[in-house]
């Protein structure tokens, strides 16, 4: 599944495009927002840096179905015999990898941009995005798979998805502020227990639901 | 005594949001038979087909596939059957050969180079199985779709208007690939509008019409027109 997935992706290059494209928008956006004000600057970008995780997240994981639906794949897969979860986890892993790669855009941008060094804070920070990106592809996937034959899909998927993430994001943003300001990860230890506990929780929920989802 | 149905419905009613497309479907299908559905648009032909192939519950009754309900044991009837419906199950972005590698895989079916290639050799697409699905025509998309089942073997083919679609050529080649498939001792059960080469194929044809199967008798030598005055005689299609 996820050869296949990224195969098609590498070919058609539809989502990775658009994605790359809308990450650059958004960063000019908030550039001419918050101008070369450091200190506003500090107070906002772990925010910001979600926001444009989120967001990015949100088109890419809400496309993640579209190809299935391509000469009526999804009939195709509900057909195949064998373990459904299989191909939550394989749609999952895909997320995973797009996701990853679009934050590192952005994460690049972001320095750019605003003239940081996250040199020093990468290792730390790449806990916390990880952590981050791995509870908002569980859900998002999942989601992804509900709303799929639904008519208002690109406005449900959000709205069921920022609900359920709220305690993610809550965590990524606090353990991602003390991160850029060069705390040491001990400090957001409950943060990083919190989010590992949700991973764990949205993962199991996505592995074991997956097959009634999928049967509609 | 005759072996036992691959396909047994009995007493199947569906109905969508109040409205009652089929009723009292009563339907069996024993190994090497084929059955031509025939009905008018919204006679409940595809439905009937969707709900063999585990894709839908019906409301009421029961439909087995090799002694497995349908509604209850999907998972049971999904290595038995194949449906070739109107989506060809094809990635346009995938060569003939990932597509094949990649329904083969996920059905957990051994699949080495050299039983995909003869797969692909059996369906007439060996020279095509480094391209992109984006330039075939509908024919070779339908014959990747049957690729498929010439590795999983599966025991009941489900088809859905089969033979739309394709040129002279394609449909010659799938009708022999069918013939072939009824020999091996598999059933087909076949849902068409048309008169043609379904009719030829079949050996008995089950109209449906008022929601339920109006008229179910053997193929015989009855001809295209015979055929096609009891058409008229029990749908509302034909008056």
């Amino acid at each position: 599944m996820v050869r296949k997935d990224l195969l098609v992706e590498r070919r058609s290059k539809e989502t990775l495009n658009a994605l790359a494209f809308f990450s650059l928008l958004l960063l000019f956006v908030f550039q001419f927002a918050l101008g070369p004000d450091r200190e506003r600057l500090a107070g906002t970008l772990p925010g910001l840096l979600w926001l444009g995780f989120i967001l990015s997240g949100l088109l890419g994981l809400g496309r993640t179905f579209v190809v299935e639906r391509e000469n009526d794949c999804w009939e195709g897969l509900l057909l195949a015999p064998g373990d459904k979860s299989a191909i939550y986890v394989g749609k999952l892993a895909g997320n995973l990898l797009l996701m990853l790669v679009i934050e590192t855009i952005l994460l690049v941008l972001f320095g750019f941009f605003f003239n940081l060094d996250l040199t020093n804070v990468l290792p730390a920070l790449a806990v916390v995005i990880a952590l981050g990106t791995v509870a908002l592809a569980a859900v998002g996937t999942l989601f992804a798979a509900m709303t799929a034959h639904v008519r208002a899909r690109e406005l449900l998927f959000p709205v069921l998805l920022l609900p359920v993430e709220v305690p993610v994001l809550l965590g990524t943003v606090k353990a991602t502020e003390a991160v850029l300001l060069g705390e040491p990860l001990g400090t957001v230890a409950h943060w990083l227990k919190l989010l590992a506990v949700a991973n764990v929780i949205y993962l199991t929920i996505g592995v074991l639901t997956f097959d009634v989802v999928l049967d509609g | 005594m005759a072996a036992d149905p691959l396909i047994r419905v009995t007493g199947l009613r569906k109905a969508f949001a109040g409205h009652v497309v089929l009723a009292d479907v009563r339907l069996e299908v024993r190994a090497g038979e084929a059955v031509a559905l025939l009905g008018a648009n919204g006679a409940g032909k595809t439905t009937l087909l969707r709900i063999l192939a585990t894709l839908t519950r019906p409301s009421r009754g029961t439909a087995f596939v090799l002694g497995h309900d349908c509604a209850r044991a999907p998972e049971r009837v999904r290595p038995h059957i194949g449906l070739v419906a109107h989506g060809a199950y094809v990635y346009e972005d995938l060569t003939a050969l990932e597509n094949l590698r990649f329904w083969t895989a996920l059905s957990g079916l051994a699949a080495d180079g050299a039983v995909l290639a003869r797969a692909l050799a059996a369906v007439e697409l060996e020279r095509f199985a480094g391209e992109r699905v984006r330039t075939f025509s509908a024919g070779m998309k339908r014959r990747l779709s049957l690729a498929r089942f010439v590795l999983a073997r599966p025991r009941v083919l489900l088809l859905d208007e089969p033979f739309a679609g394709l040129d002279q050529r394609a449909k010659k080649w799938l009708e022999g690939y069918l013939e072939a498939f009824k020999a091996a001792g598999g059933a087909l059960v076949m849902a068409t509008h048309s008169f043609g080469r379904e009719l030829a194929l079949a050996d008995r044809i089950v109209i449906l019409a008022a929601r339920t199967i109006a008229l179910d008798t053997p193929r015989a030598s009855m001809g295209a027109e015979e055929i096609a005055r009891l058409y008229r005689l029990h749908t509302e299609d034909g008056a």
